[in-house]
């Protein structure tokens, strides 16, 4: 910063009224150049004594009187006003209005406009809102979110192991349930390994399998309501889910492998978990 | 210089709607106001405003530099402030309050013709050839507080409300913008030059007593 430049800056820099950066660049300039500084010095005695020299001109108390004395008598005379106008004659009421006009457009039309208009925007916000989907489609979107997280993230299993005796005590000591395990390697889905996940508010176990080179999620849980017991399947954004109630537990199997993979898949786990 | 007044404003759509009758909710909502709580109006409209009575006279006061204009342009402002009371939204009454006195201060000004709105003036004091003192010597000066309302009553108004504003009110450089309707980035040039004026006339002055 040259001292032109210091100069320039040096009332809003007095004032306070400069962004931090500035100021700090004045206050460098201010420390190598003893002429600014020495300017900087006087001005801002002068202006400190703008302010203490100056007279400040009090209002009486007789101006504060006039004024309220004043507003009082706006306040009589207001009332009277719409009386005058309630008394207009008759004929004139009677004759159509005096349109207003904004942009030739009268003021009731605009009224009406304004009213669909309005009834347009609340259809607009309320539809969606009635054809919500379910907590099903929130949960789908959760179901994927876990599914792509677990493949993106390096954290595939928390315990990576092919044989089902070692996933199901490991999963049965982290969780309040125990979900049952089968290795499918000899139909082609082998087990790769159990992971906690969090899923619609509870801790979940999820057991991955492999189909070729693709990866297969399974998400389980104990039923805790008959409201979802029915099954489903959905596709979204190349995945596919299914949902399934067996022997108290849900099962939600979640893969990019294709339909009749995931659909075997699911076939074979149903067979082979035993009821209860 | 000054630009339409809020209240001015105010007033005509009063007067539009006592004839027209048709903006009808305005029409109703007033209605209500005035039948139901004029007088709660009133009360909050003097507990809000007239704690900044004596910022207003005072600025009036260095703006007309007349007693009883002042006093007239402070009671009209008030008024006018009343009438646009139902506009005011904001939470900084004072700047509020002040926006209205300035502006109706300046439509008296314009109205007395009095030219030193903005022109820049005396040009006697760069050919008097007097030696203007140091900053120093005007500190030094034993009367310096004299001079310096002497020297702030004789620059042009623009500059009396902004150091009115800056140094009497302590106003921040946005407050001041939106008060003397200036863009925020004018204030610090126009302080600078107000105060460089001022500085300029005390120099004269104390160099022609020497």
């Amino acid at each position: 910063m040259n001292c032109q430049e210091a100069t320039k800056l040096m009332d809003g820099y007095l004032d306070g009224e400069l962004d931090p950066i500035t100021s700090q660049t004045i206050e460098q300039h201010l420390r190598e150049c003893p002429n600014c500084d020495q300017a900087y010095k006087t001005h801002g005695s002068l202006i400190r004594a703008v302010g203490n020299a100056t007279p400040y001109y009090k209002a009486s108390a007789e101006l504060r009187e006039r004024i309220q004395s004043s507003l009082r008598e706006k306040i009589v005379e207001r009332p009277m006003r719409n009386v005058a106008q309630d008394a207009q004659p008759l004929f004139r009421r009677r004759q159509p209005a005096p349109q207003t006009l904004v942009f030739g457009i009268p003021w009731n039309w605009l009224g009406l406009a304004a009213a669909i208009i309005l009834a347009a925007i609340i259809g607009w916000n309320l539809l969606p809102r009635l054809q919500r989907p379910g907590a099903d489609q929130f949960l789908a979107t959760q179901l994927i979110a876990s599914h792509v997280r677990s493949l993106m993230a390096n954290h595939l299993t928390d315990v990576a192991s092919s044989d089902q005796h070692t996933v199901k005590p490991w999963l049965d000591a982290k969780l309040d349930f125990a979900p049952p395990v089968v290795d499918l390697a000899g139909e082609g889905f082998p087990l790769v390994g159990g992971r906690l996940d969090y899923l619609d508010n509870r801790t979940v176990a999820a057991l991955v399998y492999q189909r070729r080179k693709h990866f297969i999620n399974l998400f389980v849980w104990p039923v805790t309501s008959e409201a979802n017991s029915m099954p489903k399947a959905i596709s979204r954004q190349g995945y596919h889910l299914f949902h399934w109630v067996k022997a108290d537990f849900n099962y939600w199997a979640v893969s990019d492998v294709n339909e009749d993979d995931l659909q075997t898949f699911r076939h074979l786990l149903e067979e082979q978990v035993a009821p209860h | 210089m000054a630009l339409p007044l809020k209240a001015e404003h105010a007033s005509e759509t009063e007067d539009f709607e006592s004839t027209a009758k048709i903006v009808k909710f305005v029409v109703v909502k007033k209605r209500e106001e005035q039948d139901h709580a004029p007088r709660e109006d009133l009360l909050s409209f003097e507990a809000l405003m007239l704690p900044h009575l004596d910022a207003a006279h005072n600025l009036a006061k260095w703006l007309l530099r007349n007693d009883e204009d002042a006093q007239d342009v402070v009671q009209e402002a008030y008024l006018r402030a009343f009438k646009s009371f139902g506009g005011f939204r904001g939470s900084n009454g004072r700047a509020w309050l002040l926006t209205i006195v300035r502006n109706t201060s300046y439509t008296l000004l314009k109205k007395n013709r009095v030219v030193d709105l903005t022109t820049p003036f005396d040009e006697e004091i760069h050919v008097s050839g007097h030696e203007s003192a140091s900053p120093a010597t005007i500190l030094e000066h034993g009367e310096v507080a004299e001079l310096i309302s002497e020297a702030m009553d004789e620059l042009p108004a623009e500059f009396r409300e902004i150091l009115v504003l800056r140094h009497q009110e302590g106003l921040s450089y946005k407050e001041i913008a939106d008060i003397a309707q200036i863009p925020p980035g004018t204030v610090m040039s126009r302080l600078a030059r107000a105060r460089a004026k001022l500085r300029e006339y005390l120099g004269a002055r104390i160099g022609k007593e020497k």
